[in-house]
């Protein structure tokens, strides 16, 4: 497949590259071939049905799966196979779609804990709760507007408060990519714009490359500058969201052919 | 409420004298009991260090008979007596060995690491059962120690060995409370919560496992260095299954909110022991265990919980 110029990021600079990523388990084929390379700064989405292996493909760049063969380059070293917190330190971090959160501590521990993971030199006597890490912990949970929540367990904590609390977790490390998986999967749908547009508020002029996993097209049109479609693990459309919606093995195969133009249709 | 930063300090040395002041009106029996219950408590404290990261060692007493035996080898080979320099090189034999073990044990979780910790102590147990030069089952006796070339007798050694174990109790206690609120501390609790979220935030799950082991076979160490002293006797008993299960048993006692209420199950435990074996010499497990249900039903997360409870409530009053 030819590759476009991507919209979005410095073409020249890419912060990211997959080179013929395979993945099977057993019988089923979660990545074949899988080739793509992300500029730094873009924002980018991955669709596809159920098992298409968008969350294949974010848990092979981040760690949790090795690919059975193919590259992962991230700032051209290559990452293949690292364990993940070696990945995190590096500069990718991602939120999951089941938001993990320690369920035991509060919202500003769970903060706090992140704060104290980016940290490399991580004391074993400097207080966790010092005035300085629960006013960062406190900054970044009035950026994601949670900070109400602060003394809240994960129990206690709306759905969309814990997928907030989640990505804001993920960003403390100040990471050059964000893999956000499905971010707004679970929440009503009268809180999914709300929560994408404070996600990308707290996100902006950091120069973030953002790629996220998404049902709603309508999320998808209106955040992303590039689609990758997914289908039976490989990429059958790598385009803006307004072309990648008109192709037709996307509207087979992902839309279900309902979405003739971005906008309307979830798959 | 209090800054933390003098929080911890102040405690210590309101603790410290407190426990110091009881030293001089209990009687004997009394003050040898509460040095076996502290040294112990020392152990146990180690559990809870490992249990605040989700896991549960059920070989503890692998470090308590390591530093038992380094008293009384170090005081029948070198001549060295001094309760300091053996507590200094029992800690740092456990925590050689437990450098070594944390290897291995830091990859593994729930019954798999307990069963492992098990394992490792009955291996020290077998061997020193069968090693006859160093005593074999009988184990051998310990000298009695010396404090800076003070070399105390009768109530006057009981007392200082209280003394001592009281101040390395309560600058333990210290020293693992600071632990407990540090960043390090904070990652630990996140472990037993959720272990792949703190490995995607960058931690490394296994050194922090490592990090507690070793810690506990620091403090493990230097409660079996105490306790050799006290009875002036060590065997591979210390190592055994059941001297672990006890450790354990405190530790559930006393849940790993407070550092406080690791001691006072230790001391309680103790007591209990005491009292029922005296009361009721062929029943006292019974007794034992009907405790620990109780608090188990009443008291789920351990009698730290009440502490820390009482604490929330003085805080916001």
């Amino acid at each position: 497949m030819s590759t476009p110029e991507p919209p979005g990021g410095n073409p020249d600079d890419i912060v990211l590259q997959a080179k013929n990523l395979n993945k099977a388990f057993g019988a089923v084929t979660a990545a074949k071939d899988v080739n793509v390379a992300v500029p730094r700064g873009a924002v980018w989405s991955l669709i596809g049905s159920n098992g298409a292996g968008k969350t294949t493909f974010v848990n092979m760049v981040t760690g949790y799966l090795r690919p059975d063969s193919g590259t992962i380059l991230f700032n051209d070293k290559n990452i293949t196979g690292m364990e993940p917190r070696k990945i995190t330190r590096l500069g990718i971090s991602r939120s999951f779609q089941i938001p993990q959160l320690c369920a035991e501590l509060t919202a500003l521990d769970n903060m706090l804990v992140s704060l104290g993971s980016a940290n490399e030199q991580a004391s074993f006597f400097r207080s966790a709760h010092s005035a300085d890490s629960v006013a960062s912990a406190t900054e970044m949970l009035e950026r994601f507007r949670i900070v109400d929540y602060r003394h809240r367990t994960m129990a206690e904590l709306p759905a969309g408060v814990r997928k907030l609390l989640d990505i804001a977790m993920a960003i403390t490390g100040d990471p050059q990519v964000l893999l956000l998986d499905e971010p707004t999967s679970g929440v009503a749908a009268e809180e999914k714009y709300p929560l994408m547009d404070l996600v990308m508020e707290a996100l902006e002029g950091a120069n973030v490359t953002v790629m996220f996993v998404e049902h709603d097209m309508d999320i998808v049109a209106r955040y992303s500058q590039r689609v990758l479609a997914f289908y039976d693990g490989q990429i059958i459309a790598n385009d803006t969201p307004d072309h990648v919606m008109q192709d037709e093995s996307v509207r087979r195969f992902v839309t279900g052919g309902a979405a003739a133009t971005a906008g309307g249709a979830s798959c | 409420m209090m800054n933390s930063r003098f929080f911890v300090p102040l405690s210590c040395v309101i603790i410290f004298s407190a426990l110091v002041g009881i030293g001089f009106i209990i009687p004997q029996w009394a003050m040898f009991l509460a040095t076996m219950a502290l040294a112990k408590g020392l152990v146990a404290l180690g559990i809870v260090i490992l249990m605040r990261a989700g896991l549960v060692s059920f070989g503890q007493g692998l470090y308590f008979c390591i530093g038992a035996y380094v008293s009384g080898l170090m005081a029948n080979w070198t001549g060295i007596t001094d309760i300091i320099l053996l507590s200094i090189l029992g800690i740092l034999v456990s925590v050689i060995l437990a450098t070594v073990c944390a290897k291995l044990l830091s990859g593994y979780r729930g019954i798999f690491f307990a069963m492992l910790t098990l394992s490792l102590s009955m291996i020290l147990y077998g061997a020193l059962s069968k090693m006859s030069m160093i005593g074999g089952t009988d184990g051998l006796n310990v000298s009695a120690p010396t404090f800076l070339g003070f070399a105390p007798e009768g109530r006057a050694l009981g007392f200082s060995l209280y003394f001592y174990t009281c101040l390395v109790s309560v600058i333990a206690g210290g020293f693992i409370r600071v632990y407990f609120n540090s960043e390090r501390g904070l990652t630990a609790l996140a472990i037993r919560d959720n272990e792949l979220r703190v490995e995607y935030l960058g931690s490394s799950v296994k050194s922090a496992i490592s990090a507690g082991y070793i810690m506990a076979a620091a403090v493990g160490g230097l409660g079996g260095v105490i306790a050799g002293l006290a009875i002036g006797h060590v065997d591979p008993e210390y190592a055994y299954w059941t001297t672990s299960g006890e450790f354990v048993f405190v530790a559930i006692l006393s849940g790993f909110f407070s550092i406080t209420a690791v001691f006072a199950s230790s001391i309680v435990l103790e007591i209990v022991r005491s009292f029922s074996n005296l009361y009721f010499p062929n029943t006292w497990q019974l007794v034992l265990g009907v405790f620990l249900l109780i608090v188990i039903l009443l008291l789920p997360n351990g009698l730290g919980s009440l502490f820390n409870k009482l604490r929330r409530r003085g805080d916001s009053e």
